[in-house]
């Protein structure tokens, strides 16, 4: 296919041209940008919380004295646990997608010079961290003696588990197992390495954070209370058990007020936790498919034009021995040139936009690879569109060129 | 001449339907969805005082220590420490002015079969419902004598009236919230404001309704009830809020001239240089906003609506390019007709309007089905799941600018293809056919 008559048919039609290549320019530079949005969004919405979220329920009571906290937790822990079908109870002070009750900064020293990032304690009762499923990857679980009492936020001392995501950030390359860091007032000492345990609000610090948390061994009590996790033996028996854990409180602690918000399937929090990603996510692609929808109509409706006005030309050329393949394979070549121009100047745009909204707002640099895979989507469409219009010149027959007008 | 060109355009769009379809859907999606991005948008950068919004500031002192202070560089923290609030609020300055935190009070039902809830609260000082221009329904707020002297007094919204006595005037009635009998004051009439802007960096959600309860400050601190947000910048004693290095309370003043904004920032900045002076502070920094300054500050509009609407811009841009585009193929293939109006006396002015009429009619159109594409649009920003969800509606502005931006762009659109037509030489047009 000859490159060259195509060219010096397009220089006829400056304006047109161009328009289309803008318009190409414009969606390429959307089309890469809108992915990216979309792909961030998505590993967002995919992070591992590291708990056996089928089987678990949460159960948030607020409202009582801390004076009658010990007394609380007996009665909803033997008022749940006689619920059929439940495996395990125990206290917690949040879970993963709950409420972020506990971030703190920590640090490698005591001095506290150097703030070596932002995590959450997680402070658990006994059987908390079987009840959660954590994964262990180095060390071991807590001891049972090894459950302290929490003086204000966590116990003193305590022996802890960090996930490996916030090890390899506070101790990179090394084994953090028998490691320390200082916190909220005390020391913690690690004796075991989770494989994930997410952030309660995971999304809410920066890239690479949403592993960050700590699980710290502590007595429920004054300060670790009113808060707890059920664990069942089937997960389909998880919505009933909930219900009924809502009726049950109700009987057992007649005066403290169940928080309706957060008492939820850990599975239901972590769902409504990721609507507004998922209503973005829905949007951008409503907008690519929108966009790529419009710029075919847009390429099919000046391709037609052009079959239109050259129909006389096109019957000289099949005349002149052109077949209908060549005629075909002209648009073809020419929709193919045209694009590639707007996936040139797209890309230029697409990253002048990425650019633009790294400054305003917390978006990373758009990687290499969405430019190939924004511009096979437009050549691939712009083929698409141009394919019926082309057939259409391809049936002219060689006889226009014999009639004046 | 323009029932003319109305008829030619008319009969011009009526032989190409499919295309003029296609441009018109094409202008419709990108309005829809710019109106529908637009209107939210608009929303949430609303003022939701607008009699009152440009006399009422935001003063904030920062006192954090020295250690990592840049001269012009650090913003004074968003809260004020008791001490600060208190020490402002006692001079007594302005001519209203009120300090204000969140908090959740535990509210016990007024009869029986019912359970406790929680409801937002706010714990203020007595000028809150002056200086807000709070509607009441039935009795006031509460005195400044009341307030400095613990009394039990609450003021509770309408929605929870309803709620507790259905409706009646239930004032001097007792509610009991967090195990103390509390005597209600006023009943405020629906009051919502879009943002709740005192609430904005307090702890509390900026949209939907408003609190549930508002307390005496001294009267709730007493009763041992906890701000919503604690914001700590020191170690040390942190359970004794009044001394606590933390920052947990807003301040509004109202200072209805420009003269008296000034006198008090000069008095903010004495104040902070007198604190320094006895070693309490150590920044010297001190900021006082007002109203829509502070929303913008605390950027209140998300960053996910900002992003659509940019979003959607780029969407209407592309139609418009795309529109362009057709119409200019379209006017093209018409180059013939153009030549016989030209040879028959038409001048380019005639032809230049007479293909803008043809692009308005396709605007006019857009705008009509971008219109129904925007109920459309903000019929699902309803369903979804965002504090201002509720409050999506297309108003009468809107809707005027819904045609404004269709005729715009539909002209814009069709100003070059217009002009191609009017500059074609009629001559060579004649001989090619």
């Amino acid at each position: 296919m000859q490159i060259r008559p195509v060219l010096s048919a397009l220089r006829k039609h400056r304006l047109a041209t161009l328009l289309i290549t803008l318009e190409i320019a414009l969606a390429c530079a959307v089309l890469c940008n809108a992915c990216f949005m979309i792909a961030g969004r998505l590993s967002a919405m995919h992070v591992d919380s590291g708990v056996a979220q089928p089987s678990l329920g949460y159960i948030k009571l607020q409202g009582f004295d801390s004076a009658t906290a010990n007394d609380l937790n007996a009665r909803v822990n033997s008022g749940l646990r006689k619920i059929p079908g439940v495996q395990s109870v125990s206290v917690v002070n949040t879970v993963p997608f709950g409420q972020s009750t506990a971030n703190a900064g920590v640090s490698l020293e005591p001095s506290f010079k150097h703030n070596a990032g932002v995590v959450t304690f997680y402070t658990a009762g006994p059987g908390a961290a079987k009840a959660l499923g954590l994964h262990l990857v180095a060390g071991r679980l807590p001891r049972p003696d090894e459950f302290g009492t929490i003086n204000k936020y966590v116990p003193d001392a305590a022996q802890v588990l960090v996930t490996r995501a916030l090890a390899a950030h506070l101790w990179p390359g090394e084994n953090p197992l028998g490691k320390v860091f200082w916190g909220i007032g005390t020391h913690f000492r690690i004796i075991g390495v989770l494989d994930h345990l997410s952030q309660p609000d995971p999304a809410g610090f920066g890239p690479g954070q949403a592993q960050w948390s700590v699980f710290v061994p502590a007595m429920p009590g004054p300060q670790l209370a009113g808060s707890y996790l059920i664990r069942v033996h089937r997960p389909a028996d998880l919505d009933r058990v909930m219900t009924q854990a809502r009726a049950a409180i109700r009987k057992v602690a007649p005066n403290v007020v169940l928080d309706l918000d957060q008492s939820h399937t850990i599975g239901y929090l972590r769902h409504r936790y990721f609507r507004t990603d998922r209503a973005m996510t829905e949007l951008l692609v409503g907008v690519i498919a929108a966009l790529l929808g419009i710029t075919a109509l847009g390429i099919v409706g000046l391709a037609s034009f052009w079959v239109a006005q050259r129909s006389k030309q096109i019957g000289i050329r099949r005349a002149l021995g052109a077949t209908r393949g060549d005629i075909l394979r002209y648009f073809q070549t020419e929709n193919f040139l045209i694009v590639t121009g707007g996936i040139v100047l797209g890309m230029v745009l697409a990253y002048g936009i990425n650019l633009l909204l790294m400054r305003h707002y917390e978006l990373p640099r758009l990687p290499f690879v969405y430019l190939p895979i924004g511009a096979l989507v437009l050549w691939v469409l712009g083929q698409l569109a141009v394919l019926a219009p082309a057939l259409r010149a391809s049936d002219v027959p060689p006889v226009v060129a014999t009639r004046s007008v | 001449m323009f029932g003319y060109y109305l008829d030619l355009a008319l009969r011009s769009l009526k032989r190409n339907k499919v295309l003029t379809a296609l441009m018109v859907l094409a202008l419709a999606l990108g309005i829809g969805a710019s109106i529908t991005t637009l209107t939210v948008l608009r929303l949430l950068s609303g003022d939701p005082l607008p009699q009152k919004s440009a006399q009422l500031y935001y003063p904030q002192v920062d006192p954090r220590p020295a250690q990592g202070f840049v001269a012009g560089k650090t913003r004074p923290m968003p809260t004020l420490t008791y001490t600060d609030a208190m020490n402002l609020l006692k001079l007594h300055k302005a001519r209203h002015q009120a300090v204000m935190a969140l908090t959740h009070a535990k509210v016990m039902p007024v009869q029986g079969s019912e359970r406790p809830f929680f409801s937002d609260a706010v714990m203020t000082t007595s000028d809150f419902f002056p200086m807000f221009d709070v509607p009441f329904r039935y009795g006031s707020g509460w005195s400044a004598r009341d307030g400095e002297a613990h009394a039990r007094v609450v003021v509770i919204s309408d929605t929870l009236n309803q709620k507790l006595f259905g409706g009646a005037n239930s004032v001097g009635r007792t509610l009991r919230i967090s195990s103390h009998d509390f005597r209600v004051a006023g009943v405020l009439a629906p009051w919502s404001l879009q943002p709740r802007f005192y609430a904005v960096r307090l702890g509390g959600r900026s949209y939907g309704d408003g609190d549930g309860v508002f307390l005496p400050l001294q009267t709730a601190l007493a009763d041992k009830m906890r701000p919503s947000n604690l914001n700590c910048y020191d170690t040390g004693d942190l359970s004794k809020l009044k001394r606590a290095p933390c920052v947990w309370l807003g301040m509004w003043v109202d200072l209805p001239t420009a003269s008296q904004a000034r006198a008090y920032r000069s008095f903010l900045a004495n104040y902070v240089r007198q604190q320094m002076a006895l070693g309490r502070l150590h920044r010297p920094e001190t900021a006082m906003p007002d109203l829509m300054q502070w929303l913008r500050q605390s950027q209140v509009v998300p960053d996910d609506v900002r992003l659509q609407a940019w979003i959607a811009f780029g969407f209407l841009l592309i139609c418009v390019v795309n529109t362009v585009g057709l119409l200019l193929a379209k006017c093209l293939r018409r180059s013939q007709e153009i030549g016989v109006r030209r040879a028959l006396g038409a001048t380019r002015r005639t032809v230049f309007a007479q293909f803008m009429v043809e692009a308005g009619i396709i605007g006019l159109a857009g705008g009509l089905l971008g219109l129904a594409f925007a109920e459309l649009g903000l019929w699902g920003i309803r369903h979804q799941p965002a504090q201002y969800a509720g409050l999506a509606h297309l108003d009468l502005s809107m809707f005027a600018f819904t045609f404004v931006v269709a005729l715009v762009s539909s002209m814009i659109a069709g100003v070059l293809p217009a002009w191609r037509a009017c500059v074609l030489a009629p001559a060579p047009q004649l001989k090619a056919s």
